[in-house]
């Protein structure tokens, strides 16, 4: 994830406390969302960022997973993002996202 | 329980995925605040 | 009449020690993380020059190899060799890095760039042996320095160092004590923009079939920025490299807009044509040192070579019109407006749908489209996919949404109209205009009628707006004949009753 970001996400959660944050992810492919998402919730896996190190912990979602989807507007979701929801391999992004999620919920 | 109700949201968007701006519009509608929203750009 | 597409060129320079010493992804690493194990994995990852030759989308990049071709080569390509790659190519060469920097010195007006003696005559004849450098190019060489003085330039006056083969043979220095925006670092990523914009100059006369001195206005289009504390980003690069390549007859200037820029550009230059305020304008860019090794930590982890090595450049030039050339349609013309917004369908709805509506066309109607044709060897290990198909897919829902397609016609449309990436990962480079020349040969040979160009651009890495950009334009066989033809009378039958009229109306005044 790009530094300046992590920075930002850091300050945030400095700011308002972890628990009431919400990251919403919209990664091409499962591989990038899922790297995202360890960024912020393990911390930076290469190492290069102000999130190294740094287990925020906070609760992620791809904008395109179920659970989140449910509470859009659906036509507002139509709008933005259905067309390209078609696309991307939403299986495969589910998947890493849940993968991270055992992985933070081990930790 | 709601995951965005009453939550401050971050939003990572991506140039070739969803952009920032159109996943803050998604991300209003269930009453979440857009604290920050940012695209990257991976090409 | 609609200008013409005249002539293409596509230009690599293989610049392999400055992915580790330049590139953005590499110096971050050395601030962050100086002792990073990546940085140390980087110099086992890089290509050889022979590798970098023999990889078929570079071939493909400079002509070698038609996209078509390149379809049909099995997935990854990085672990393929092409048989019998050459350096040069039908639109262009393989630039060495030892004859690239000797070009770069060649193109340096303000003797920052010291190279060191034994490298200059090592490398001068077989620089001076490349078939667009001329005799006056050849002649900016300067005999070189000694290496102590590099040295010293490097450790005393904040000097970037210029290598080759990880051995030092040169280096940028500051054009300016205090001012960042002539700093070496400035001036070693606009140099290298210049001299890979030279280049591409150079073959576009060349394979438009043209004299330099045709060529009346240069756009320059890539993404750097140059000027001083007091015009940061005040130009011109287009004029800059105008003078090195010879266009004594052009004048120019730069258009910005990240990787919408060069379809920007050749709209722009085919309006100039078109309004007869030029007749042959040369749409240039160079490439960008910033983004060699982006995604080389993807490339490392998997084991992949890093395969960013490489600096574009291109060149198309755009003439009156020849009634042979294919011609830009100045009526079908997309563009992302402000009111556009960022969802993904309304971006590819405006580029694409919209400018076909307004022509009374359907989406199918295009036999190719050229969104952005970044290799996908590159972005899919790194995560960001393959980059055209996903604009395909994209392409084709819309046409599926507007009843123009079969739902199950989609896979078959992504292959019919698309193209497989091949452009290297240079921002502007690969954004619509790679296809630009294979494009205007496939009309003339009529196997494609028209092709759609797209660029598209992330405004918002700027941080001076959150929006994003992005223009189209179609290229379709020429028409100046059945122009004529359906006008009915010439320019001459034309003159001649607008004189008769005139007489008859001023007949009509001596009467009163």
């Amino acid at each position: 994830m790009d530094l300046e970001n992590q920075k930002r996400v850091k300050e945030f959660a400095e700011e308002y406390g972890a628990e009431n944050l919400v990251v919403v992810l919209g990664a091409a492919e499962g591989e990038a969302a899922g790297l995202a998402a360890e960024t912020v919730m393990l911390g930076d896996p290469t190492f290069a960022g102000p999130l190294t190190g740094v287990q925020l912990g906070l609760t992620t979602y791809h904008v395109c997973e179920p659970e989140i989807k449910k509470e859009f507007d659906e036509a507002v979701y139509d709008e933005q993002v259905s067309m390209m929801e078609m696309v991307l391999d939403v299986d495969d992004i589910v998947d890493e996202m849940n993968a991270i999620r055992e992985q933070a919920a081990e930790n | 329980m709601a995951i965005l109700e009453g939550k401050k949201a971050i939003i990572i968007g991506d140039r070739d995925g969803i952009p920032g701006p159109a996943i803050a519009e998604c991300v209003k509608t269930a009453g979440a605040e857009v604290i920050f929203s940012s695209t990257e750009c991976f090409v | 009449m609609n200008s013409v597409i005249k002539g293409a060129s596509y230009v690599l320079a293989h610049t392999p020690d400055m992915v580790l010493y330049n590139g953005t992804t590499q110096t971050t690493e050395r601030i962050v993380n100086p002792e990073s194990e990546y940085l140390k994995e980087v110099p086992k990852h890089l290509r050889s020059y022979e590798d970098v030759v023999a990889y078929w989308p570079n071939q493909t990049y400079i002509g070698n190899a038609h996209p078509d071709q390149l379809a049909e080569i099995e997935f990854p390509y990085f672990d393929k060799k092409m048989e019998g790659a050459e350096r040069y190519g039908k639109y262009g060469e393989i630039m060495p890095e030892e004859e690239f920097l000797l070009l770069v010195q060649a193109c340096d007006m303000f003797e920052v760039v010291r190279l060191e003696k034994a490298f200059v005559a090592a490398h001068k004849d077989a620089f001076a042996a490349d078939p667009v450098i001329t005799e006056d190019i050849v002649a900016l060489l300067h005999e070189g320095v000694e290496i102590d003085e590099i040295e010293a330039l490097i450790k005393d006056d904040h000097a970037e160092p210029l290598y080759f083969e990880d051995k030092l043979v040169g280096c940028v220095k500051p054009a300016h004590d205090i001012d960042v925006n002539l700093s070496s670092h400035v001036m070693h990523e606009n140099l290298m923009s210049k001299a890979s914009s030279v280049l591409a100059l150079l073959y576009g006369v060349k394979n438009a079939g043209i004299e330099k001195s045709d060529v009346e206005y240069v756009i320059d289009c890539a993404e750097e920025a140059c000027g001083d504390m007091n015009q940061r980003g005040g130009g011109n690069f287009a004029k800059a490299a105008a003078e090195i390549a010879g266009l004594s007859n052009a004048t120019g200037s730069d258009a910005r807009g990240f990787c919408a820029a060069p379809t920007h550009a050749l709209i722009e230059a085919a309006a100039l044509v078109k309004s007869g305020a030029y007749k042959c304008v040369a749409v240039t860019a160079g490439g960008c040192t910033a983004k060699l090794g982006m995604n080389g930590k993807d490339h490392v982890k998997k084991e992949l070579p890093i395969l960013e090595d490489c600096l574009g450049g291109f060149c198309v030039i755009i003439a009156e019109n020849d009634g042979v050339n294919p011609e830009i349609d100045l009526n079908m013309l997309g563009r992302h407006t402000v009111g556009t917004g960022s969802a993904p369908q309304n971006v590819i709805g405006s580029l694409v749908a919209d400018p076909l509506d307004r022509a009374g066309m359907k989406i199918t109607d295009i036999d190719k489209f050229s969104p952005e044709m970044q290799n996908p060897d590159i972005t899919k290990p790194a995560g960001a996919g393959d980059v055209p198909l996903a604009n395909y897919k994209m392409i084709a829902a819309l046409a599926v949404k507007r009843g123009e397609l079969d739902r199950k016609e989609l896979a078959a449309f992504t292959k019919d109209h698309g193209l497989t990436g091949w452009a290297p990962t240079q921002g502007h480079i690969p954004s619509g205009v790679p296809f630009v020349g294979f494009a205007r040969e496939d009309i003339l040979e009529g196997k494609i009628k028209n092709a759609m160009i797209i660029g598209k651009g992330s405004l918002f890495l700027g941080r001076m707006t959150n929006l994003f950009d992005g223009v189209s334009f179609v290229i379709h066989g020429n028409t100046a004949a059945e122009e004529e033809a359906a006008s009915g009378v010439s320019e001459e039958e034309v003159k001649g009753l607008i004189a008769k009229a005139m007489k008859d109306f001023a007949a009509t005044l001596m009467a009163e």
